[in-house]
């Protein structure tokens, strides 16, 4: 229905175009013909329309009516195709209807949300880089971090495990309950 | 060709119609598993620690090995 009120609204422009300056008005019709009218300021001539200023196509699931119909020239037999679209819409056949389709569009829906593989590549660049990432953490290691502090030193160390046993950390189910304090070792 | 007419509507409710029953009952197995499995073992080992607790005992242990600023290990 919403391409049976393209047609009439086209109709309907197009008998009027000629007394149109303004031209956004044809963005309705879903046609790129802003760009052969004429933007007269002053009487100074064209200001020429770039390209990349007119409505473009894009195939988008979040937008399913793009801006502009996908073919813009029509062939000789997609112009009698959409004549033949103005009449009644039961006399067009299965092929046709798909015609008409994909004059408007350029792919189905299914067609546009069909997964690719680019998730490999993605996962791919992401353990490469990880991995990079390990030669640079080495690098550092050696090159740029100095020593660490006393202590970290081994006796450092094991004077701290005996202070934390003799303060009875955690004496229930953490740190000193696997400490046997009778026998001065590790509980087996 | 005629295709079947999609879905057009309720398709959130069915969504919540069918996950959400599944998602309450999860949260309280998850919750009534972690009762069992975590905090009645761990109030046991509370129990069961402190019914045998000499608290002074272990004071004068922790005392002689002279962790405290107030009190020194008792000089011989």
């Amino acid at each position: 229905m919403y391409v049976n009120i393209l047609g009439e609204v086209a109709n309907f422009l197009n008998n009027i175009f000629h007394r149109m300056l303004a031209t956004r008005a044809l963005r309705l019709i879903g046609k790129r013909a802003i760009s052969t009218s004429v933007c007269v300021r002053g009487g100074h001539g064209v200001a020429k329309v770039e390209d990349y200023t007119l409505p473009a196509y894009f195939d988008k699931r979040e937008e399913p009516l793009p801006d502009i119909c996908y073919v813009q020239t029509l062939s000789p037999e997609q112009k009698s195709l959409k004549e033949k679209e103005m009449g009644s819409w039961a006399s067009l056949s299965n092929d046709e209807k798909i015609a008409l389709y994909r004059i408007s569009f350029k792919e189905s829906f299914a067609e546009m949300n069909h997964p690719t593989s680019e998730w490999k590549s993605v996962v791919a660049g992401m353990f490469f880089l990880i991995g990079f990432t390990g030669f640079v953490v080495l690098w550092q290691r050696k090159y740029v971090y100095g020593a660490v502090p006393h202590t970290f030193d081994p006796e450092y160390k094991a004077k701290e495990l005996q202070r934390m046993l003799d303060m009875r950390i955690n004496p229930v189910e953490g740190f000193s309950a696997n400490w046997d304090y009778e026998n001065k070792q590790w509980k087996k | 060709m005629s295709l079947q007419k999609p879905l057009m509507r309720g398709m959130l409710g069915k969504r919540l119609r069918f996950h959400l029953p599944i998602a309450f009952s999860l949260s309280l197995l998850a919750a009534i598993a972690f009762k069992y499995a975590v905090t009645e073992p761990r109030k046991q080992a509370y129990a069961d620690f402190y019914k045998q607790y000499d608290a002074t005992k272990e004071f004068n242990a922790m005392r002689e090995a002279g962790i405290f600023e107030s009190v020194r290990p008792s000089e011989e």
